[in-house]
């Protein structure tokens, strides 16, 4: 096929039989959301080697508290309701911007938003009720790396928080544009994989960390 | 509370002379450069076409000026090593004291990994994988900068503490207990940790930014097995590096808080574990080996089937060993420390998944030979280098499997014989791939070929300087030399110091001639311009444009039917005689607009680093709140996107005829 019947027929939107052929084919939308999931991976797999580094030191109570101790069930159980709900409400909000309703968006924003800092701030609780106990991320290896672990899931729904805010923001000066979708669309990810990671976390510490 | 945090005027280590005398040349040179640039008033240009650019052939190019200077840092590393070792032998101290001598070697090893072969292959793939792709620019272009710039400020930041403090003492690996604030109060590994974790990150973006590009963005008909093997090997490369290096972070993030906070993850007190790091590291480091070879692998392809006038031979057992190599990379870390003491069936687990990796390295060899066998190979630069590379791989390899056996490793383990094996495989592999390379794509980048001569003269500088300097090594390893050492009692290892640093001086020519070659080829320029864009009669896409290529790559997009695209299309031109090239049909493209987010935000990582080193609190928040008024800034910004219109794609055409289009 020559070159000017080539073009001639990409203009015509007949794409040339080829196997999974990229180029302009691919909208930028899925190139973005697909970067995005990578760079979900990798935080993943950050998470696995703190994950792999408590499942190492669990155990390495060095005399002190262990899980058995310092685990409330009730205030986790909030915790993840808390959680999980605000991953609902961020589907609502995403509902929201596909049908390009400022309404429905800010609501579901707002929702989700309280929600995640409910999360954050039973969070802060539970460290601070810890830390006035006695079970400081200084006084073993098995706290250090609960503290680590979990923190660094803390610092994602932070991190999320503030996104979200800017997101919002964005949405008021720039409107449903197009970059600010993807954005959005790349946010709704972000948040729904901290759930996920939560409900690993759920298990693997306050769950197996309390079982006899 | 001191507003500087534990910064004062002892830092700075006025009383060595060895060390201000560096400091001082830097600066020197770092003056020097600025007083040029502001005296020929390139600040502008500077700024608006390199500094801010998002073209990944600029940003590839600076990635290997900065993977060049920090050859010269790293080398002078070597050299002063290799001559403290050959003076320092039964009762010498040589001329570095115990301290200098440990934050050497820490710092030869960590900026020869991170800040020089990283930074070039980067700067490699960068330059090659969209052209080879047939694309015009990555998938995140300003991504791209921005992981540009990080690794910029991490290589600043390890070179400030050559002036501002002191580096680790540590070894490049930093294995607690040593690097705990117990044992290791100072600033030093505080240096490595910051640098290496901001490098990190521009690393893990530029993965993400390379996978993302390799497997969404090719040209139509670039089906996956009709990809260059250069892209296959990136696409493993950065697989790699998305599937590692946030195992580095989380294992620095954890030497951090033991050394911050007093956290105990790796200390010897309150149930912590320094084999965990150990273990964490090499998770990452040993897929990092594979991170730089891969692609090396993958220019060496290009390399055989072009100047071989042949089409790679076997393709799919190349894709395939590719993979199997990074899969497989990611099973074998814990032969790196075989004496830790896990069990028997542990290390033989471990030493068999070592030695099957040499079957697909195997297979990769001997499709370059096949490739080459009934060629007519043409003996350029590049075909030297990877020859050279071929030798001295093996050899590297056979001592590589000889360690991945558990028993003999018990002998090996941290001897010079470690050191020379991979001395043998990243100087033989990596750097050799590298500088072929260099040699190859040059012409591409920069509109002209490079001096043969002097490219020649430094590729035998290398290989013979390698196997003076490193032969040596070997033999002082099976005499029990460990590595490390300032000084030693043993007077029967001063012979083959003294002729392991004439290596190493012969490599320095090396350096010098590649040093040489570009300044003569500059100024031979005309001499040597590529007109057609063609330059070695190459096989992929990045031959069918123009040297050095618009910003926007090709005006047309190529369309692909087969591998080696450009030959195809070389090759039915041929056939067709001189029928007249259809008429092009210009479209206007969109391209990205420059951006200086990555250097804005690259600036403060350097401040909030610093900062945190030094315990400098107010100071940490201003830098993280500068990048993250720097991000937000970019995201509110108006324009996203230029037009460059049909007629000036059609006026770079005209101007720039090319043989063939695709």
């Amino acid at each position: 096929m020559n070159q000017a019947t080539a073009i001639e027929l990409r203009s015509l939107g007949h794409e040339a039989p080829v196997a999974e052929a990229a180029g302009h084919a691919v909208s930028k939308e899925i190139v973005v959301g697909y970067g995005f999931w990578i760079f979900l991976l990798s935080d993943i797999v950050m998470f696995a080697a703190l994950f792999a580094a408590y499942a190492v030191l669990a155990h390495s109570t060095a005399g002190g508290f262990s899980g058995r101790d310092l685990f409330s069930q009730k205030s986790v159980a909030i915790e993840t309701a808390c959680l999980l709900f605000s991953s609902y409400t961020c589907g609502l909000m995403s509902l929201g911007v596909e049908a390009r309703r400022q309404g429905a968006f800010y609501f579901g924003a707002l929702v989700t938003f309280v929600l995640g800092a409910a999360f954050l701030g039973l969070e802060l609780r539970e460290f601070s009720d810890m830390i006035a106990r006695g079970a400081t991320p200084q006084s073993s290896a098995f706290l250090s790396s609960f503290f680590a672990l979990v923190g660094c899931h803390g610092v994602h729904v932070a991190v999320g928080l503030v996104w979200l805010a800017v997101m919002v923001v964005q949405v008021a000066v720039k409107d449903f544009r197009a970059s600010v979708v993807r954005r959005l669309q790349c946010f709704s990810l972000f948040w729904h994989a901290l759930d996920i990671i939560w409900v690993a976390l759920f298990s693997v510490v306050y769950l197996m960390g309390v079982a006899p | 509370m001191n507003l500087l945090g534990k910064l004062d005027w002892d830092a700075v280590p006025l009383h060595e002379p060895i060390v201000m005398g560096a400091v001082g040349f830097m600066v020197l040179i770092v003056v020097a450069v600025l007083a040029f640039v502001t005296a020929k008033g390139l600040w502008k240009y500077l700024w608006q076409e390199w500094l801010t650019s998002v073209d990944h052939k600029r940003i590839g190019v600076m990635y290997i000026v900065l993977a060049l200077l920090m050859l010269l840092r790293g080398f002078s590393d070597a050299i002063m090593m290799r001559s403290q070792q050959a003076l320092a032998a039964a009762g010498s101290q040589g001329y570095l004291p115990p301290g200098h001598f440990d934050q050497v070697f820490s710092a030869h090893g960590t900026i020869m990994i991170f800040f020089m072969a990283m930074p070039f292959v980067i700067g490699m793939m960068n330059i090659v994988v969209p052209l080879q792709l047939g694309q015009r620019d990555m998938a995140f272009p300003t991504l791209n900068s921005v992981g540009l710039w990080l690794t910029a400020s991490a290589i600043a930041l390890v070179n400030v503490s050559l002036a501002v403090g002191e580096f680790a003492r540590t070894g490049w690996v930093a294995y607690p207990p040593l690097s705990e604030l117990q044992f290791s109060p100072g600033v030093g590994v505080d240096y490595y940790l910051w640098s290496l974790q901001i490098s990190g990150v521009g690393t893990l973006l530029t993965g993400i930014n390379f996978v993302t590009t390799i497997l969404k963005m090719r040209a139509p008909g670039m089906s996956l097995m009709k990809m260059p093997v250069f892209c296959w090997t990136a696409l493993a490369s950065n697989l790699l590096i998305v599937a590692a290096f946030p195992v580095l972070t989380a294992t620095f993030a954890m030497l951090l808080l033991d050394r911050y906070l007093g956290f105990h993850f790796f200390t010897t007190d309150a149930g912590g574990n320094p084999m965990m790091y150990v273990n964490l590291f090499w998770v990452w480091g040993h897929p990092e080996v594979y991170i730089l070879i891969l692609p090396a692998f993958g220019i060496f392809s290009e390399i055989a089937a072009t100047f071989s006038g042949k089409p790679l031979f076997g393709y799919r057992s190349m894709v395939g060993a590719t993979m199997v190599i990074c899969v497989l990379s990611l099973l074998v870390w814990l032969h790196h420390f075989f004496t830790m003491g896990a069990s028997a069936n542990v290390n033989g687990f471990f030493g068999v998944m070592t030695m099957i990796i040499a079957v697909p390295t195997g297979v990769k060899i001997y499709n370059w030979l096949f490739t080459m066998y009934g060629g007519r190979v043409r003996f350029t630069t590049p075909v030297l280098w990877m020859l050279g590379f071929m030798v001295t791989f093996v050899i590297g390899g056979m001592t590589g499997v000889l360690t991945a056996v558990p028993p003999a490793d018990f002998q090996l383990h941290n001897s010079t014989f470690l050191v020379a094996h991979f001395h043998n495989v990243i100087i033989g592999g990596v750097v050799f791939g590298l500088m072929a390379g260099y040699n190859y794509w040059f012409p591409k980048v920069f509109g002209f070929k490079l001096d043969e001569r002097w490219g020649k003269a430094s590729f035998w500088c290398w290989f013979v300087g390698f196997y003076v300097a490193f032969v040596p090594m070997y033999v002082l390893g099976l005499m029990g030399m460990t590595r490390r050492l300032q000084h030693y009692d043993n007077p029967a290892w001063q012979p083959w110091l003294i002729v392991a640093a004439i290596g190493a001086f012969i490599i320095a020519l090396g350096i010098a001639c590649t040093l040489v070659q570009l300044v003569v080829s500059i100024l031979n320029r005309e001499r040597n311009r590529d007109l057609t864009g063609d330059p070695w009669n190459g096989r992929t896409l990045e031959w069918s444009t123009s040297s050095p290529p618009p910003a926007w790559n090709f005006a047309v997009t190529p369309r692909v039917t087969e591998k080696d695209a450009f030959w195809v299309a070389k090759q039915h031109a041929l056939a067709n005689g001189a029928e007249p090239q259809p008429a092009r049909r210009y479209e206007a493209i969109e391209m990205p607009t420059r951006s200086g987010v990555g250097f804005v935000t690259a600036f403060f990582a350097v401040v909030t680093g610093f900062a945190l080193i030094w315990h400098i609190w107010w100071l940490t928040l201003v830098g993280l709140a500068g990048a993250f008024l720097a991000t937000l800034a970019f995201a509110f910004r108006e324009h996203e996107e230029v037009e460059v219109p049909a007629e000036r794609l059609a006026a770079f055409d005209r101007a720039h005829p090319v043989g063939v289009t695709v």
